[in-house]
């Protein structure tokens, strides 16, 4: 089966203030399509495992595959490169560029990829707002409008150059119920229609329930 | 890859918003810019002022016959005394005379030389000037006028009258302006002057002559070579002085040795005869990069503090660029473009502040006594300060920029995010 993102025996210490054993012997594997959640009580290690899958965190040891290929101890650049081109993001707090406008933000990886000209982008961009509704926003700043409002550009933002996969830190922990649906509506609707893989650390049992998969976390480990 | 016009997008964004703290911390800039273009321009006027009053008038060489002991006194030359050890009471200088033999082939020959500007004759004498019955002691030099002008400024310390008008008067004299009001003597009066001999002779006074130098033109006056030669009763060949303007004044201390050891005669140069200006240049010009560079790193630590705050503020953004692609090196970039436009622009404003204060000052009058040329105050106008200027304001923000853009660049995108 195509698998998007694997890891292997991934281990991780936090050193500071005491030495800690934080993700314990983790192996697992996202396929494509697949639309996963991350599972698990606080300090359990989730948010840990997803930075490091994310390529953010360097410091663990084991091997990370992305669409099949070690990326585990590529240089710095390399990886935000990886970042750029494959991994879309969306935080529990929007964080968008608050002085940018919309239109901007959501374009920003895909000027900083520099693979298609500046029309092409834009109309990508105007492309992915309509697909979540929000294109009366284009050109509000960032600062000015709603926390939805927020993370639907942040998921526009994330899908800018059609990556391999999207992570979540907890992309609905800071929205109410019906703005949490919204959001899960739009990725439940991007993994069925694009079928694009998604992975999702979350607190929310309604929302784990309706993914294709939970993998549930306790103490370090991956227990389902 | 760098996207520059990406970069240059956020940190003009970064810029715009943050418009008063970019608009002090280029003021920082400018000021000190703007200082140092001014004190610089001003100290380098000031200094060329005061170094071209003497330096101008005073010849690169000065070739003269030195009236000194003979150093090998006759004793020595005995072969009976030659091992014994002789004492000599009351030497006298060697009897030779003033004037320079075969002066006018010299001259020549100094002429023809292709370091040599020009090389002039002059005829120095001792003279009386008679006032019914005062005689005021004074010197008298006998010169080409329109030479004189030509190479040493001559022209600029004639207050009254002209060179011109002395080479073209029989038995005229320029007299110094000391002289003049001494004896309230003015342009087309009649001064009669003696010589050590006794000789009295009678010259029309056709201008006044001030150096600046008190002392100098109290007793200073100037004739023509030709009057000179008539007064001290010599022929055309009596020349005392040869004074060598040369092209390049650096060469003025080897060619002086030259001189000296062709012809057998003294040759003084400028440097060792005005040792004391080149000092008291080089310390104003030490002063004044010494301010301008306190200035300079004061500006410096201004944008220093305004950059790491504006990286405490945008912490969250570093991160989310990060987050989404951006490298290390890329935040660092953005940082030190900002670092660098404030620096360009207000090195820029510096350098026209600077240009604008240079020419209020270049206006405000000063007149003094002792620099008949000099109208208003001096001001060097030299590119190259400009151009140093520049170039210093983009060194000095390019290292107040570097730290807090390292700092930037070093963020762990992942503590900022989680720790939200």
């Amino acid at each position: 089966m195509n698998s998007v993102l694997e890891a292997k025996h991934i281990n991780k210490y936090f050193k500071k203030p005491l030495l800690f054993h934080v993700l314990k012997n983790i192996n697992f594997k996202i396929k494509k399509g697949e639309f996963a959640s991350i599972m698990g009580k606080s300090g359990c290690g989730k948010s840990t495992l997803l930075y490091i899958l994310s390529t953010m965190d360097t410091d663990y040891d084991g091997e990370l595959y992305l669409d099949n290929k070690l990326i585990s101890g590529d240089s710095k650049d390399s990886l935000s490169y990886l970042r750029n081109k494959h991994i879309g993001f969306v935080f529990q707090f929007h964080y968008l560029l608050s002085e940018f406008s919309v239109l901007e933000n959501i374009m920003l990886p895909a000027k900083k990829l520099g693979e298609k000209s500046f029309q092409e982008i834009e109309h990508d961009a105007i492309l992915k707002l309509k697909m979540l509704n929000i294109e009366h926003l284009l050109h509000k700043k960032a600062s000015q409008i709603s926390g939805g409002e927020k993370q639907r550009v942040a998921i526009a933002r994330a899908l800018i150059n059609n990556p391999s996969i999207i992570m979540g830190d907890e992309p609905t922990g800071n929205l109410d119920s019906h703005n949490s649906d919204n959001v899960f509506n739009i990725f439940k609707q991007l993994s069925n229609e694009q079928n694009l893989s998604l992975l999702v650390v979350t607190h929310n049992e309604d929302f784990a329930k309706r993914t294709d998969r939970i993998i549930t976390m306790e103490d370090g480990k991956i227990i389902t | 890859m760098v996207n520059w016009i990406i970069i240059l997008n956020i940190a003009k964004i970064h810029l715009l918003t943050k418009i008063k703290q970019t608009a002090v911390a280029a003021l920082g800039v400018t000021f000190g810019i703007a200082a140092y273009i001014t004190l610089v321009s001003f100290m380098t006027g000031l200094n060329s002022m005061l170094d071209d009053l003497i330096l101008n008038q005073t010849p690169h060489i000065h070739v003269y016959n030195e009236i000194e002991p003979s150093k090998k006194q006759p004793i020595s030359l005995y072969e009976t005394y030659k091992n014994s050890f002789n004492i000599v009471h009351s030497i006298k200088p060697k009897l030779s005379q003033k004037k320079i033999h075969n002066a006018l082939p010299i001259i020549n020959y100094l002429n023809n030389d292709k370091n040599v500007k020009g090389a002039i004759p002059q005829i120095k004498a001792s003279i009386f000037y008679i006032a019914g019955s005062i005689e005021l002691g004074g010197n008298i030099t006998g010169i080409n006028p329109l030479e004189e002008s030509r190479l040493f400024n001559f022209k600029d310390y004639v207050i009254k009258g002209s060179p011109e008008d002395l080479k073209n008067t029989e038995n005229g004299v320029l007299i110094g302006s000391g002289v003049a009001k001494k004896m309230s003597l003015s342009v087309g009066d009649r001064v009669q002057i003696s010589t050590i001999k006794g000789n009295i002779f009678p010259l029309k006074i056709v201008g006044i002559y001030q150096s600046g130098i008190a002392d100098l033109d109290a007793i200073q006056s100037f004739t023509n070579i030709k009057t000179a030669q008539t007064i001290l009763g010599e022929n055309k060949n009596y020349i005392t002085d040869i004074n060598v303007k040369l092209y390049n004044i650096d060469s003025a201390l080897p060619f002086a040795k030259k001189i000296e050891q062709q012809f057998n005669l003294t040759a003084v140069d400028i440097k060792t005869a005005n040792a004391q200006f080149d000092t008291g240049t080089s310390i104003r010009n030490l002063i004044t990069y010494a301010v301008s560079f306190t200035l300079l790193v004061v500006a410096g630590f201004g944008i220093y503090n305004i950059l790491n705050m504006l990286i405490y503020e945008k912490m969250n953004d570093i991160a989310i660029l990060k987050a989404i692609g951006f490298s290390g090196k890329d935040v660092q970039i953005i940082f030190m473009s900002q670092a660098m436009i404030i620096g360009i622009v207000g090195g820029f404003l510096g350098l026209l502040t600077g240009l604008i204060f240079t020419n209020i000052i270049n206006t405000i009058p000063f007149k003094t006594e002792a620099l008949p040329t000099i109208e208003t105050y001096p001001i060097n106008f030299n590119p190259w300060f400009y151009f140093i200027g520049i170039v210093f304001a983009i060194i000095s923000t390019f290292f107040a920029g570097y730290l807090p853009s390292q700092k930037a660049k070093k963020i762990d995108p992942v503590k900022i995010i989680r720790g939200q």
